[in-house]
């Protein structure tokens, strides 16, 4: 009964970012021309029935899950579809509407997979090495460069982004390894120059893993993951401890780094004065040129935007990556920024719901960490298109293009579905009626 | 573990609302701010992407065309006329933006004039293209080509106007340039062009000698001064006046000669209209001696002292007031020296204000806006700028006029058309010492009718250099454009 509910509530809001997102997406179309709206109906109707199918899915293997989740990274997707095929609709749109069709059908494969999520915590030091290597690919001859970033692989026409699915292994590698360990190392037991530190024994796989994928990154020039990295690192090691001294420690350590970085690495550098003087005649032609074609787009957009399909934010360079956000910002003005906000926060919120009700510490913490990396990354992007931080090069997650970004994203809440279910299935013990009351609204 | 899930989640969410923020200030509080940026090019996609009205001449000469191009910006901008239009239609550049008629008329040009007609509505709906209002000239393309010849090589401009409407028939100023290069979409094209031009230069062939350069027009400006001492009620063109061989100037040891070094004439007096006729430069000392406001209120009346209202922009010509203990010059004033400086426009309107019976036309360079579909959107009723002189003066002087050109003594005689009164007023004015004079002609005809009022200027005499006079170098040019208005007209 409850189930059904929540597939049906599920199914109506889907419907609702379906008509939302196609209606952008046929917008953007007809302030082409009539002629691309049919080229684009085809796409419409197929990205539509990808997400019915999967909701209609749902039903038969996690009928219990959170019914927000779907139809807010449906909406999101849709969105950043819309705006993506309004830059290409030749190439990239198509290419993006396909991908989104192979993200979703990860996303059941997953959950067909992975019946019960716990048994990934066994699979830990595999995923963690798993994370580590695909991060060191692109590092290796098999890598190419893009835009200045190593981050790329390529597999005959076309590329990948490994570092993307790593990030889903290393959280899960970091969710059972804390989930395991969280009391030793919540505890300090050693002393080091006067200061109680927990057992060097208990932190070091940790310690080395995150050494090893900052200094690959580092290496690879990708700023915005190493950030990301950084920052997941410490939120789940102070969920697990919650102990605020490892995140003053981790800060200090983030600053020193950032130091470090701003002296030795030109592009560092370059980020950090492009964000301070973006409208500097010096570099808004060069350095900062990016930057301030975004603010630009989005300063153009005003309160309503242009209008879909009105603006010129194809003058933005990799504006279907990294700045799809100051795209929307431009044709659908602050209204349209706001709302996909109001998105990324429900998304976040659902998330660390899922998180709070989970009924195993491992359950906890993955669902936890996913929700944070996923809020994390759209928030570095977010503040470095506004210039709110220092731009550092990264997907919008669900929105921008790129075939590995999309699949890392749907897999991740095809795990917070899991998650979610599988919590709705095993009765909450008495004591947490709190948090049930909560929960289940 | 609850609680720190919690917490993070706070933190997220300020991070969220930080970003929600910073898009208020960027989207909203400083969007006009930061959109306002050169580097911001949405404004001139936009643009580039209308086709930009056509300026054409009065008679359907294409002057300024818009073309397709195949580039992000969808328009080109080009000058059929070269350099013949410069200083008319002035440029559309990129680097540069936008001067003369193309910056005057820009909102008409890109059909932003506020019109809007069916057509207008109906390339927005089939999304056709946005076409902006063609500007049609009050500029004769032939009669712009003979003023072109007739100056030649010489620096200087010639100004030919309707006195009646204030239609400007032609408009030339050598040095010109031609438009073209600098609205080339290629910024190196427009850039090195601009600087053959020596910009910064005051001889730059960028400045429109016509309305933006001012020269002492000389015994022109006598046509002024008689027009005050008309107007005064205290002479009228019998008055006599003494005729020394040189004029004792007050507060000094100096003296004012004419030009020959000669008294005008062979007796010891000499009345106004004769002064006129053979241009005495010791009369019309003394009577910028006597009637200094008078001058200046007439000359005002004409025009000068302030930016003539015109569709490009004037530089101001220049009456100051003299203070009394620099009287000397008040009897320099008088004859078009010392402070007094006069753009070519300037004393075209001197010309055509007398023609056209004391009242001063506004002068016009364009005729009508025409919108796409062919409708005339906006035309321009003849104005009057300024009445310095009653008709019956006007009349006056115009016999005096004519009398310069037609009489044997007179100065203007190169201007003469057989069966056509021509008034005119010969000018040769002292520069710089060492450089040789500006050689000036002013006039109308038919003097009973005016068709054409003209002003010609020859800097430093052209090739006649030290010799020149305004009657030897500037009055043969004016006639050839009276001759080739009757001829395109048949006056």
């Amino acid at each position: 009964m409850q189930a059904t509910s929540r597939r049906n509530s599920e199914l109506r809001l889907l419907f609702m970012a379906l008509i939302v997102g196609t209606g952008a997406l046929a917008l953007v179309a007809v302030a082409r021309d009539f002629e691309s709206l049919g080229l684009a109906a085809p796409l419409i109707g197929a990205v539509a029935v990808c997400y019915i199918g999967a909701t209609i899915f749902l039903r038969k293997v996690a009928r219990l899950a959170d019914p927000l989740i779907l139809p807010l990274a449906a909406i999101l997707n849709v969105m950043g579809l819309a705006a993506v095929y309004r830059l290409d609709p030749d190439q990239y749109g198509p290419t993006q509407v396909i991908w989104t069709g192979v993200g979703i059908a990860c996303f059941v494969v997953v959950l067909i997979v992975v019946r019960d999520y716990t048994l990934l915590s066994r699979f830990k030091y595999i995923l963690g090495f798993v994370g580590v290597g695909l991060l060191m690919i692109p590092a290796t001859p098999l890598g190419t460069e893009i835009n200045g970033a190593q981050l790329w692989i390529k597999v005959g026409a076309f590329s990948f982004q490994p570092g993307e699915i790593a990030k889903l292994c290393l959280v899960i590698f970091l969710a059972a390894y804390l989930a395991e360990r969280k009391e030793l190392l919540a505890i300090a037991s050693s002393r080091l120059a006067g200061f109680h530190v927990p057992d060097l024994k208990h932190f070091g796989p940790l310690l080395v893993m995150w050494g090893i994928s900052l200094a690959v990154m580092f290496y690879e020039k990708d700023l915005g993951s190493s950030l990301l990295f950084f920052s997941i690192f410490l939120v789940m090691l102070y969920i697990a401890t919650a102990r605020l001294v490892y995140v003053a420690f981790g800060l200090l350590l983030f600053f020193a780094g950032a130091f470090v970085g701003y002296t030795v690495f030109s592009h560092v550098r370059v980020r950090v004065i492009t964000w301070l003087d973006v409208f500097d005649p010096r570099y808004i032609q060069d350095e900062g040129y990016q930057l301030a074609q975004s603010l630009f787009a989005l300063a153009t957009g005003g309160l309503f935007g242009t209008g879909l399909g009105q603006g010129r934010p194809d003058i933005i360079p990799a504006a279907e990556t990294d700045f799809i956000f100051s795209v929307l910002g431009e044709e659908l003005g602050l209204m349209g920024t706001a709302a996909i906000l109001i998105c990324f926060m429900l998304l976040v919120a659902r998330g660390l719901r899922i998180a709070m009700n989970a009924r195993t510490d491992f359950g906890q913490l993955l669902a936890a960490g996913l929700t944070a990396i996923f809020g994390i990354q759209a928030i570095i992007i977010l503040a470095g298109v506004t210039r709110l931080l220092p731009l550092t090069g990264i997907t919008l997650p669900f929105m921008s293009y790129g075939g590995s970004s999309l699949l890392s994203n749907f897999i991740l809440i095809a795990l917070l579905v899991r998650i979610s279910h599988q919590t709705s299935e095993t009765p909450a013990p008495a004591e947490t009626a709190e948090i049930l009351i909560g929960g289940r609204g | 573990m609850q609680p720190q899930i919690r917490r993070v989640g706070i933190g997220l969410v300020v991070a969220f609302l930080a970003v929600f923020l910073q898009l208020n200030y960027v989207q909203i509080l400083a969007a006009e701010r930061i959109a306002d940026n050169n580097a911001n090019v949405r404004s001139l996609l936009q643009e580039y992407a209308i086709k930009r009205g056509d300026i054409i001449t009065v008679d359907g000469e294409p002057v300024a065309v818009s073309e397709p191009t195949t580039g992000r910006l969808k328009y080109r901008r080009t000058y059929p006329g070269g350099e013949l239009y410069g200083h008319i239609t002035g440029f559309y550049s990129i680097l540069y933006g936008t001067s003369r008629i193309e910056a005057s008329y820009d909102d008409q040009l890109l059909g932003e004039s506020g019109v809007i007609t069916m057509q207008d509505v109906q390339d927005r709906f089939l999304g056709s293209g946005l076409k902006g209002d063609d500007v049609r000239l009050t500029v004769h393309s032939q009669l712009q080509e003979v003023a072109r010849e007739a100056l030649g090589s010489d620096r200087g401009a010639v100004v030919a106007l309707d006195p009646k409407t204030g239609d400007v028939r032609a408009m030339w100023s050598n040095p010109s340039y031609d438009p073209t290069p600098l609205a080339s979409h290629d910024g190196d094209v427009a850039r090195e062009y601009r600087k053959s031009l020596d910009p910064n230069s005051i001889d730059s062939p960028l400045v429109g000698r016509a309305t933006s350069r001012s020269y002492p027009p000389g015994s022109t400006f006598k046509i002024v001064t008689a027009s005050a001492a008309l107007e005064s009620g205290k002479y009228d063109p019998q008055s006599t006046f003494p005729d020394p061989q040189a004029l004792d100037l007050p507060l000094t040891d100096d003296t004012l000669t004419n030009f020959s070094n000669t008294a005008c004439t062979g007796t010891d007096e000499i009345d106004l209209f004769t002064a006129v006729t053979v241009s005495c430069d010791t009369t019309f000392a003394i009577l910028g001696l006597d009637i200094p406001e008078e001058v200046q209120a007439a000359a005002e009346g004409y025009g000068f002292n302030a930016p003539i209202p015109f569709d490009v922009s004037t530089e101001a010509s220049q009456v100051p007031p003299v203070p009394d203990d620099e009287e000397p010059l008040r009897a320099f004033a008088g004859i078009g020296q010392g402070n007094v400086a006069a753009t070519p426009l300037q004393m075209a309107l001197v010309a055509a204000g007398v023609a056209n019976g004391g009242e001063v036309p506004r002068p016009r360079l364009v005729k009508e806006v025409i919108s796409p579909s062919g409708e005339i959107v906006d035309s321009f009723p003849p104005e009057t700028i300024g009445s310095p002189l009653s008709s019956a003066n006007a009349s006056a002087l115009t016999d005096m006029m004519v009398s310069a050109v037609a009489d044997p003594s007179g100065t203007g005689g190169a201007a003469q058309i057989p069966g056509v009164a021509v008034a005119g007023k010969t000018g040769t004015a002292q520069t710089v010492e060492g450089t040789n004079p500006h050689t000036w002609f002013i006039c109308f005809a038919p003097a009973d009718d005016p068709q054409l009022a003209v002003a010609v200027i020859v800097e430093n005499g052209g090739t006649f250099g030290s010799e020149a006079t305004g009657g030897a170098v500037a009055a043969p040019i004016a006639k050839a454009v009276l001759d080739a208005d009757r001829a395109i007209q048949g006056w």
